[in-house]
Parts: structure tokens; C-alpha cells; sequence
């Protein structure tokens, strides 16, 4: 048996499952928006400013849900600063939520700079205030913004996969994959939202045609990552014995995977497979998370 | 800093009484459970069944029986174990967690958050919420008695001694005479968490153990959350790194196919 069934379940449930998926798909939403901003061209600019957006009102919506999940949500602001020397940092590098917390709040900084840019850019903005913060972000500094954005982006993506595996709990950290897992599934959900939420904006057939070419390739990456995971597992993958192990395989695998990957190669509508996408990254933090969050009955069942 | 303190905890001699279970919850005015109406375990004799954020100390009891006249129970006063390297104190993003001058591990509830990562980083399960004060809440040695010179209310109140409070040094000897002892007379018994140079660095609360630590609930080989930092970081990087050079190389692609369908357009012709 694992060292790791004797361990308690954090109850990380119906908060951070959300968060964990919005967080990846704003992270994953930004990266290919900054990357088309670098090295794409004028006809890009919807997709563009449609990430920049998604990932701006995805990483309010992370922090909302971290904050309201803590049991003093008050005290949120203890993870930034040292609560009894305000305003000395509270920063921990070798703890992923430590990193985490500050690099949501920065994601969340950069994401809404970005998306103000844009708006900027497209004269959507009405304050005087948020027209002259959006009229800064243009040209080098909007360049040099989705850069560093971009960078934070893969790592929001990432990092809560290493957050679990960093823990002794059963399969999160029995594995080292789960951060290279939910980062690749971070980023085809994130190309997925894009897909389903840019053209709305006039985004044009060829970007759409790169980020449906791009959602495949990352979808097999996915997989991959996914079955080095299950196999890291060994004896642990008998907690899959259960209806989280059935979602994982039906959900993930099939819908959320195959499927779109099939509907890409037989070039059949975008925004079907974009959708499968999305419900298959929403199942595969629900399988992960809470096929480990349950084991914690199971012990007790067993009188451990 | 002060001399490292601790627990010894002699299961052999355990009479599953539960006066420290009684002893913790009156001193630390822990709250009851379920508004003070007791939940039955209903397959055990143990009906506190394991360590959370309002349970500091649990005595677990294990029924060995084959039938009714072969068996054994062996009883066990589970508590944090005050790790020399402790998982919940590397992870803690508040710095909640802290190490007292007796090298025990102390949460202070004023800065805890509820974040729950100590949780999930203990390996032996040993923290949980406390539902009335909304943090992550475990033994702390008795961190207030201890400073003014008073042992741990538990070990206080034991009555046969199987919780042995003092200088980890000198309960360390202690131990190892008892296993002596106990070996002499053909009992099979062996320390969980007395080496300094083993898992963790040692615990500074450790137990005499008749069984495999398995069947105490105990992990065989307690390691720290962080050693999988280094790997799950390298893959992810490694996985960034990868999606990132398939997104340019579409890219390039497609601006490829642009020059060369506007190479071998009508103008060009």
C-alpha cells in the first residue's frame, strides 16, 4: 500500500475543481493570445483581444474562488504578507500555493492590463481613468506586458497540478505528471474558449484554423501526458476502481479527448469539438481531484 | 533554543482509557462533535476513529481477533508527531506553522487561513479543520504548559505512563531499554520514528510498536510533499516547452502557406 493512503483529504472540492479549471483555461487563454500578439499578424487581433479578456475575468474569478474557499476568507491576504509584520512579503519558493498565490495575483494584474490594451485599442472604453491605463498598454509595453502575461499564463496553467503533487496524498502525489498534465489541458481548453468565444468578436477563418490545428496537437500531448500519468501510478491505479476511474475514461479519455480529436481530423464543426474539449478539462481535475478527496472514507471504512 | 521535547509512547502498556483524549479536549477546550451527540463507530470499540481539527489526541484501538478466544487488541495514543522535518510547516503559505524553542511544531490559529494545504501535506493524516474556529488545528505539545514549566496535559493524565513526556534524548534511551526488555521476554518490538537519521529526521513523537506500523495506521516510510517538486516542475517546464514550439511551428506554417500562395498568385505569374 502507498504511503500515501494514510494521509487526510484537504476537502479541496466544489471551489477549487472550478478554480483549477478556470485558472488553467485563463492561463492557457492568455499564452496563445500573447503568442499571437508576438508573432502573429493584424487579422489576429480578435482572438487576441478575446484572450486577453477571457484570461482577465478568469483570473478575478480564480481569486474569487481561492478566497472564498479558505475557512477565515478574510485572512486571504495573509498568504501575500506576514500578517503580524505588515508589509513584509510572505513568499515560500519551494511551496506551490505560496508561488501560486503571488503569481495570481500577477497573472490577474497583467491579464487585466492586457485587457484593457485591447479595449483601448478597439475604443471600448469609457472611464477617462481606464482609457488612459489601456492608452499606456499599446505597441513595445503591450508587447513586453503579454510577454511576461504569457510566461505567468503557462505557469497558472501548470502549477496547480505541482501544488498536488506536492502533498502526500493518494495519486496527486504518487505522480509527478499532474503538473504537465493540467498545463497541457490548461491550453486546450484555453484554445478551446477561444474557438467558441472569438468569432463573436470577427475573428477570421485562418486564426480559427490555427487554433483548432493547434487544440489537436496539444489534445495528443494531453493524452500522452495522461497515460506516462496513469502509468506512474502503478499499484495506486486500482482507485480507479470506481466511478471517478469510469469519468476518467468515458469523460476525459473519450469525450473530452478522442472525440474532438476525431471531429478535427474529419475537419467537422469547431465549435462542437471546442465544447467536448472544455467539459473533458472540467472532468479531468473533477476525476483527479476527487477520486483522492474520497479515499480519506475509504481509510476510515477500513478502521486504519 | 531550548532542549527538543517530546512524547515516548509505549503502546504495550496503553489500557485504551482514553483519559488523554479527555485531558486534551478539556485543556485546549476543544469543542464536541456533532453538538455532544456521539456518532457510534458501530464496527469498534474506537468510536473517536482518527485525529482531525478537534480530536489532538485519539487512542486507536486495533482488534486482531481470528475468533473468539484468538486475538489481541493492541492500542495506540495517536498525536501529531512533531516532525524534525515537517511537511505541513515546509508547504504553509501563511507561516502559520511554526517551530517553538522545544523543537515541537505549533499552528498559530490568529494566522492560519484555512488553506488547508497542511492537510494534505501531513503523512500521517494527523491535521484537520477545526469547524469553530475555521483553521487547520492539531496537538501542540502544549505549547502553553510547556512555558511555564508544566509537562502536556495528556501525558499528565495518563495512568499506566504509555505517553512518556521529556528530553527527546533521554526518552530515546528510555526507549531502547524497553524494546530491550521487552525483546528478553520474546515480544516482537521495535521503535517507529526514534532514529534521528531516519525518515523525517526523526519524530518527537515516537512509539514502541508491536506489529508493522501498517497496522497502527502508520506510513512504512513518511517522506516530505517536497520531493516531488524538482520532477513535477521539470516535466511541466518540459510540457510548456513542447506546446509552445507546436504553436510557433503552426504559426510558421501558416505564414509559410500565405508567401507561397501569394508567390504563386495571379500577379506573380
Amino acid at each position: 500500500m502507498s504511503d500515501s493512503f494514510f494521509t487526510g483529504a484537504p476537502h479541496w472540492t466544489w471551489f477549487i475543481i472550478p478554480y483549477f479549471f478556470v485558472g488553467g483555461l485563463a492561463g492557457g487563454a492568455y499564452f496563445l493570445s500573447a503568442l499571437l500578439d508576438w508573432f502573429g499578424g493584424a487579422e489576429d487581433r480578435p482572438v487576441i483581444r478575446t484572450g486577453y479578456d477571457v484570461a482577465a475575468v478568469g483570473a478575478i474569478l480564480s481569486g474569487l474562488l481561492l478566497t472564498i474557499d479558505l475557512g477565515r476568507p478574510l485572512r486571504f491576504w495573509h498568504m501575500l504578507f506576514q500578517s503580524e509584520h505588515f508589509p513584509a512579503i510572505m513568499f515560500k519558493g519551494w511551496s506551490p500555493i505560496s508561488f501560486g498565490a503571488w503569481a495570481i495575483l500577477l497573472f490577474g494584474l497583467f491579464a487585466v492590463l492586457s485587457a484593457l490594451g485591447a479595449r483601448a485599442e478597439e475604443g471600448r472604453l469609457q472611464m477617462p481613468a481606464l482609457r488612459a491605463v489601456g492608452g499606456v498598454v499599446r505597441g513595445g509595453v503591450a508587447k513586453l506586458v503579454a510577454g511576461v502575461g504569457g510566461l505567468l499564463g503557462l505557469f497558472i496553467a501548470g502549477y496547480t497540478g505541482i501544488l498536488l503533487s506536492v502533498t502526500n496524498r493518494p495519486i496527486w502525489a504518487d505522480s509527478p505528471w499532474l503538473g504537465a498534465l493540467f498545463l497541457a489541458s490548461g491550453v486546450s481548453t484555453g484554445a478551446a474558449a477561444l474557438i467558441l468565444l472569438s468569432p463573436g468578436r470577427g475573428a477570421t477563418e485562418r486564426t480559427l484554423g490555427w487554433l483548432s490545428s493547434f487544440d489537436a496537437k496539444a489534445l495528443v500531448v494531453e493524452l500522452l501526458v495522461l497515460i506516462a500519468f496513469i502509468v506512474s501510478l502503478g499499484s495506486v491505479n486500482r482507485v480507479w476502481v470506481s466511478i471517478w476511474g469510469l469519468l476518467l475514461l468515458v469523460g476525459v479519455v473519450w469525450f473530452g479527448i478522442l472525440a474532438p480529436l476525431r471531429m478535427h481530423a474529419k475537419r467537422q464543426p469547431l465549435a462542437s469539438a471546442a465544447k467536448l474539449v472544455l467539459v473533458g478539462g472540467f472532468l479531468l481535475r473533477l476525476a483527479t481531484m476527487l477520486a483522492s478527496e474520497g479515499i480519506d472514507r475509504y481509510r476510515v471504512a477500513a478502521g486504519l | 533554543m531550548a532542549e527538543a521535547m517530546g512524547f515516548f509512547t509505549d503502546t504495550t502498556v496503553c489500557i485504551g482509557c482514553k483519559a488523554c483524549e479527555v485531558a486534551c479536549k478539556e485543556w485546549n477546550q476543544l469543542p464536541a462533535e456533532n453538538g455532544g451527540v456521539r456518532e457510534l463507530s458501530g464496527d469498534s470499540y474506537d468510536n473517536t476513529r482518527k485525529l482531525d481539527g478537534i480530536h489532538w489526541r485519539h487512542v486507536r484501538f486495533i482488534e486482531q481477533f481470528k475468533g473468539p478466544y484468538d486475538g489481541r487488541w493492541l492500542m495506540m495514543s495517536d498525536v501529531c508527531k512533531h516532525c524534525v522535518q515537517a511537511g505541513c510547516l515546509e508547504v504553509c503559505p501563511t507561516g502559520a506553522i511554526i517551530r517553538t524553542q522545544f523543537d515541537t511544531v505549533v499552528i498559530q490559529s490568529d494566522v492560519c487561513n484555512g488553506c488547508r494545504a497542511c492537510i494534505a501535506a501531513c503523512p500521517f493524516g494527523v491535521i484537520d479543520i477545526n469547524p469553530v474556529s475555521g483553521t487547520a488545528q492539531k496537538c501542540t505539545l502544549c505549547y502553553d504548559r510547556l512555558q511555564v514549566g508544566l509537562e502536556p496535559a495528556c501525558s499528565k493524565a495518563c495512568p499506566t505512563d504509555s505517553i512518556q513526556f521529556g528530553s527527546i534524548a533521554e526518552l530515546r534511551t528510555r526507549a531502547h531499554k524497553r524494546v530491550d526488555q521487552l525483546k528478553a521476554q520474546g515480544v516482537k518490538a521495535e521503535l517507529y520514528g526514534a532514529d534521528p537519521e531516519g525518515a523525517l529526521g526523526g519524530l518527537n513523537s515516537f512509539y514502541l510498536l508491536v506489529d508493522e506500523p501498517e497496522v497502527y495506521g502508520l506510513p512504512r516510510h513518511p517522506q516530505l510533499p517536497s520531493r516531488n517538486l524538482a520532477k513535477s516542475s521539470t516535466f511541466s517546464v518540459a510540457s510548456a516547452a513542447v506546446l509552445g514550439v507546436l504553436a510557433l511551428v503552426g504559426l510558421r506554417k501558416r505564414r509559410m502557406d500565405e508567401q507561397s500562395r501569394a508567390g504563386g498568385g495571379p500577379g506573380n505569374v
